[in-house]
């Protein structure tokens, strides 16, 4: 039990640290690419090829002067970006980052906690995530960051709804709310996304409009409010903003890769782990999934870098008037062929 | 026990600051903390979907739409508007006579056993379900279909060109 407390906290701090060092990188990631998007160069001074940019960028937030405006409600303007970060971090706890390893007779679990009730979990701790933004908008006392804030809670509550409904879709095919063993049913190949095609496709539309990237960052468009909720912030307070999205993208990511894409899994798993023994096997999962990430992380950057971002009456209405119907056709859909199966004996 | 009595005192503690709070924002804040400590009330009792439904319906969606509408509402007053002297009067007067009423009840009310929890997965997702599904079938069907019908009349109603509807 103590062995078994302590890898724990290990763990904890290890899957904390590297949702920091990836959102940092992250930021990296973003400039880089978007660079390239735009033919240039990007961020090339700090360090070779600029590695040392986020460290740079870190520095600067930290050294900046703090700045309360004198009409903002001081206790709420400081929470705000605490809460988002806080929300931000706290959905890693029910991902499995891979499985059991056995190193020299310890049985270590690669997830921090296996509860129940995890897909709902996550939807929890996302739902909460609008608090961050609409205290810190409301407690800034600016219209245009009100406005962000008021924009981020309408916008968050109408995808919610079409996210929850498309995940009901994939729980009626996985019976169970636990992501360990929604994980450990994708074994192989056999992902869900196969059997999910469509709700996939409403799921990575939501966490688009859940993290607030573009094209649905109408809480931050800078063309139409400034800098949305955060317009009054600056220094670290303001780096806790920009870093919640980050760490929310690399969440998403994560969920995303675990709920439909086969988590640590990878075809061809049983030989390798038969190969490389209980030790190593179970890390080469754990990369796999971390691949997945990167890449969910990039589509995040590369639509950013396409897509111009909708209107906000646009905005509703896909969140309302097609996503919402296709989820629930998708639910319909979902009965109906899994009952025939069952069925016809397949 | 222990942590129940703590969780039960702050429950009280932040009910009482949402209607002692000044600012409608900052009460529906407390309020908004009220519920996070029903959610631990509901993870005491092992109901912990119970408790994640509660957390997500309530604190992620309900009260973020309260949290909104005074938002809108409250953009520049800090205060409410001076009631007049009777109405404050009429306010107390009424106060007082349901404290009587509430406080003669309890009275009536006997000290309950301590619950014992007979099966500590009662409160799992699959014994929920199987309990809405085999006892309360109708009811629990019923009330889906009035919500789903309650979401679909608004996206319709949202759909209707304003033109042709008038």
């Amino acid at each position: 039990m103590g062995t078994d407390l302590i890898f724990r906290i290990v763990l904890i701090v290890i899957i904390f640290l590297i949702s920091l060092v990836v959102a940092m990188y992250s930021t990296y990631a973003e400039r880089k690419i978007a660079a390239f998007f735009q033919d240039r160069i990007g961020p090339n001074r700090a360090g070779p090829w600029g590695i040392l940019q986020p460290l740079a960028d870190g520095g600067k937030m930290f050294l900046k002067e703090e700045i309360i405006p004198t009409n903002a409600t001081p206790f709420l303007f400081i929470v705000g970006p605490c809460l988002a970060i806080l929300t931000a971090c706290i959905g890693s706890a029910v991902i499995p980052w891979g499985q059991k390893m056995v190193v020299g007779g310890h049985t270590i679990d690669l997830q921090v906690t296996d509860i129940n009730v995890g897909v709902l979990y996550i939807f929890g701790v996302v739902s909460l995530g609008v608090y961050g933004v609409m205290i810190g908008g409301w407690a800034s006392n600016n219209k245009y960051s009100l406005l962000g804030a008021i924009r981020a809670a309408s916008q968050n509550i109408s995808y919610e709804i079409s996210m929850g409904l498309s995940i009901i879709a994939l729980l009626m095919l996985t019976g169970t709310l636990s992501l360990k063993e929604i994980a450990e049913q994708q074994h192989g190949a056999n992902w869900n996304v196969l059997r999910q095609p469509l709700g996939f496709l409403l799921f990575i539309v939501c966490a688009f409009a859940e993290t607030n990237r573009t094209p649905f960052d109408l809480p931050e468009c800078e063309t139409e409010l400034v800098g949305g909720y955060h317009t009054e912030y600056s220094s670290m307070k303001l780096g806790f903003y920009l870093f919640a999205e980050y760490i929310n993208m690399f969440i998403s990511s994560a969920v995303m890769a675990t709920l439909y894409w086969g988590g640590y899994n990878y075809p061809g798993m049983d030989w390798v782990l038969a190969h490389t023994g209980p030790a190593i096997g179970p890390l080469i999962g754990t990369v796999v999934l971390f691949a997945k990430i990167f890449l969910f992380i990039f589509f995040f950057m590369w639509v950013r870098w396409t897509i111009p971002r909708f209107r906000y009456d646009q905005l509703m209405d896909l969140g309302w008037k097609i996503l919402i119907p296709l989820a629930i056709g998708n639910i319909v859909l979902t009965g109906v062929v899994s009952t025939a199966l069952k069925h016809f004996g397949f | 026990m222990s942590t129940f009595y703590f969780i039960a005192f702050l429950s009280i503690f932040f009910s009482i600051l949402v209607i002692t709070a000044k600012n409608p924002v900052h009460s529906i804040l407390y309020l908004i903390l009220t519920f996070f400590t029903f959610t631990i009330h509901y993870i005491l009792l092992n109901a912990q979907f119970l408790a994640i439904v509660n957390f997500i319906v309530y604190m992620g969606a309900i009260l973020v739409l309260f949290l909104y509408t005074l938002m809108l509402i409250n953009l520049n007053k800090d205060s409410e508007p001076v009631k007049p002297f009777m109405v404050k009067v009429a306010g107390v007067f009424g106060g007082g006579i349901l404290a009587v009423a509430l406080t003669s009840s309890l009275k009536l009310v006997a000290a309950s056993n301590p619950v014992v929890l007979q099966d500590p997965n009662l409160g799992l997702v699959k014994n929920l379900g199987k309990v809405l599904f085999n006892e309360f079938l109708l009811p629990f069907e019923v009330s889906s279909v009035l919500l789903l019908s309650a979401m679909v009349g608004a996206v319709l109603l949202a759909t209707k060109d304003p033109k042709t509807a008038a």
